[in-house]
């Protein structure tokens, strides 16, 4: 069966739209994602090397926070319906499938580095931007932060003012 | 009143919410094509713009949307999270993710929604993340300078701009259009063909127009507050509105009867409160009775609210919202503290008394003369706003 067509993307949007106000509305935060990992990684290296996690400012400060229950988190459980939804998304659509998608002029290889390096990058620059794509730029945007909304126009504009190097991954 | 959490919704409960979210939220994007990293970086090609035009439609439903729940008194503004802005990190880390972006294909979000279905390279995506995030982690002492340099506050962009909500937001919907529009124009060059799925062309002008039409009216009608706050700059309005009053002389007998039930509501400002305040007093501005706090505070059931303020019309411009608002049990103190000044605390007590009653309340207001400046005294320390409700942490 061939995999049904993407939703028109101004009706897909609006309902994101309407999404994430009922998510302001019910819970007065923002849709999220990266803060998730975040929350994953803390609780993995508080088992792993709990002294660590202990001294180091980074774990001492978000531990605090979060009453040494890291992946007791709203992200954690948004981001296990993600993983849920978007299956489900893909089993209606028929677009269940496992594959390593690249461009054809690319060797598997260097998908794979550029899938490694790309998430490395967006990782970090995520926990210094406080959020990423959906925590500070789309939810920024649906509350008129100002931080959000710098963060939204600095990743847009690092990805077109890079873009041109990296086209042959692509095109 | 919004947001539901934590008084409707509890913090557990917050958690299942929290996963059905998700549940929609993964469908939606995965529905939108974002579950494929080709389609995501279309956009910096100019070969797709299906990003664009979701994140875009998203952030214009959802900003309207908080706009007009806010000015329908639905949503308690001030309690949501507004993202912090913290200007250096803000940009770098925005830039580094936009390099990510072009690199990897994915954002964080979208790199889910690809794995969940299958993709191999959005499981590498995520597993990625996870050493940016031990980087950032370790890297954190080197970092925290850059992390917290440029602290901002938590500004909303069109105060930062200088102009009102509506404008604003009025004006990032026209951009929005306009983005729509002229990427559209890119794409079709680009791929040498338009794109059967944006016709016909009318039903995207006629949306454009009702969105435009929602902006403008939110544009030329006043918010809630503003309403309100116009019915009651009449003076005449308000001397003839009906509210029950309470008299110097009862309130000072109130005061020193220590009625539980009794509580002021000092409408002067926070510094003139903290000069003088009477105990039992609360200080609040009438922007406070628009806030969820004080929705809780004042309904409690019981309590007498006596509006003061140095002259009686202004206490009872604020009481008279807070009556059109809905609260009751309101009072007004007769002729405003300056009344009560001059009964109570400066009293002098006139040489003849026409009848007994009178010669009682004389007797009366000598007594409160004393004691209720001890009062003031033993209560100087109490009576500031006290915050239930703070503002919901989030981000990522």
């Amino acid at each position: 069966m061939n995999p049904t067509k993407y939703m028109n993307p101004y009706l897909a949007g609006f309902f994101l739209g309407l999404l994430l106000l009922l998510t302001i509305y019910i819970t007065g935060r923002g849709l999220g994602a990266s803060g998730a990992v975040k929350s994953a990684l803390v609780a993995g290296v508080e088992t792993v090397t709990p002294g660590h996690a202990g001294s180091a400012t980074f774990y001492k400060e978000y531990l605090t926070e979060h009453d040494n229950a890291p992946l007791k988190n709203w992200l954690v459980f948004e981001v296990i319906g993600v993983l849920i939804g978007a299956f489900l998304s893909g089993l209606v659509s028929n677009r269940l499938n496992l594959t390593l998608e690249h461009s054809p002029k690319i060797k598997p290889r260097t998908r794979v580095i550029g899938a490694l390096l790309g998430g490395l990058l967006f990782g970090l620059g995520a926990q210094l931007g406080r959020g990423c794509t959906s925590g500070a730029a789309l939810s920024g945007m649906g509350v008129m932060s100002t931080g959000g909304i710098f963060t939204m126009l600095a990743i847009f504009g690092g990805a077109y003012a890079f873009a041109y190097f990296f086209r042959k991954m692509w095109i | 009143m919004g947001p539901l959490v934590p008084d409707i919704i509890g913090n557990e409960l917050n958690f299942v919410v929290a996963l059905f979210i998700g549940i929609a939220f993964g469908f939606i994007l995965e529905q939108a094509g974002f579950s494929t990293s080709k389609k995501l970086v279309g956009l910096f090609y100019g070969y797709d713009f299906t990003v664009l035009r979701v994140f875009f439609t998203a952030g214009v439903t959802a900003m309207i949307g908080v706009v007009a729940m806010g000015h329908f008194g639905l949503l308690d503004v001030n309690l949501i999270y507004v993202n912090p802005t913290f200007l250096h990190s803000a940009l770098l880390g925005g830039f580094i993710m936009g390099l990510g972006f072009v690199i990897g294909g994915y954002c964080p979000g979208t790199s889910f929604v690809g794995a969940a279905i299958g993709k191999i390279d959005g499981w590498i995506f995520i597993a990625g993340s996870f050493i940016g995030v031990l980087i950032f982690a370790e890297a954190y002492p080197l970092l925290e300078g850059v992390y917290k340099a440029g602290f901002w506050g938590y500004p909303r962009l069109f105060e930062t701009l200088g102009i009102s909500q509506s404008l604003f937001a009025f004006l990032l919907v026209f951009v929005a259009v306009g983005a729509f529009w002229a990427t559209t124009l890119i794409e079709n060059k680009v791929n040498g063909k338009p794109n059967p799925q944006f016709s016909p062309v009318r039903i995207y002008l006629g949306l454009t127009g009702i969105a435009l039409l929602i902006g403008l009216s939110a544009f030329i009608l006043p918010d809630r507050q503003e309403a309100f706050h116009n019915t009651v700059s009449d003076p005449t309005f308000v001397q003839n509105y009906p509210l029950k009053e309470m008299s110097p002389d009862e309130l000072a007998f109130r005061l020193m009867d220590n009625d539980k039930n009794l509580r002021i509501i000092d409408v002067r400002s926070p510094a003139e409160f903290e000069k003088f305040k009477l105990p039992k007093s609360l200080s609040l501005t009438s922007k406070n009775l628009f806030e969820k706090d004080f929705a809780k505070l004042l309904n409690l059931n019981g309590k007498i609210n006596v509006f003061v303020a140095d002259d009686e019309l202004t206490a009872k411009q604020a009481a008279v919202i807070a009556d059109k608002l809905g609260y009751v049990d309101i009072r007004l103190l007769t002729g405003g503290l300056q009344q009560f000044r001059k009964d109570i605390l400066n009293f002098t007590k006139p040489d003849t008394a026409l009848n007994r009653r009178e010669a009682d309340t004389f007797r009366f207001r000598e007594r409160a003369k004393n004691q209720i400046p001890i009062l003031i005294e033993q209560n100087k320390e109490t009576g500031a706003i006290k915050k239930t409700s703070k503002r919901v942490i989030g981000g990522c």
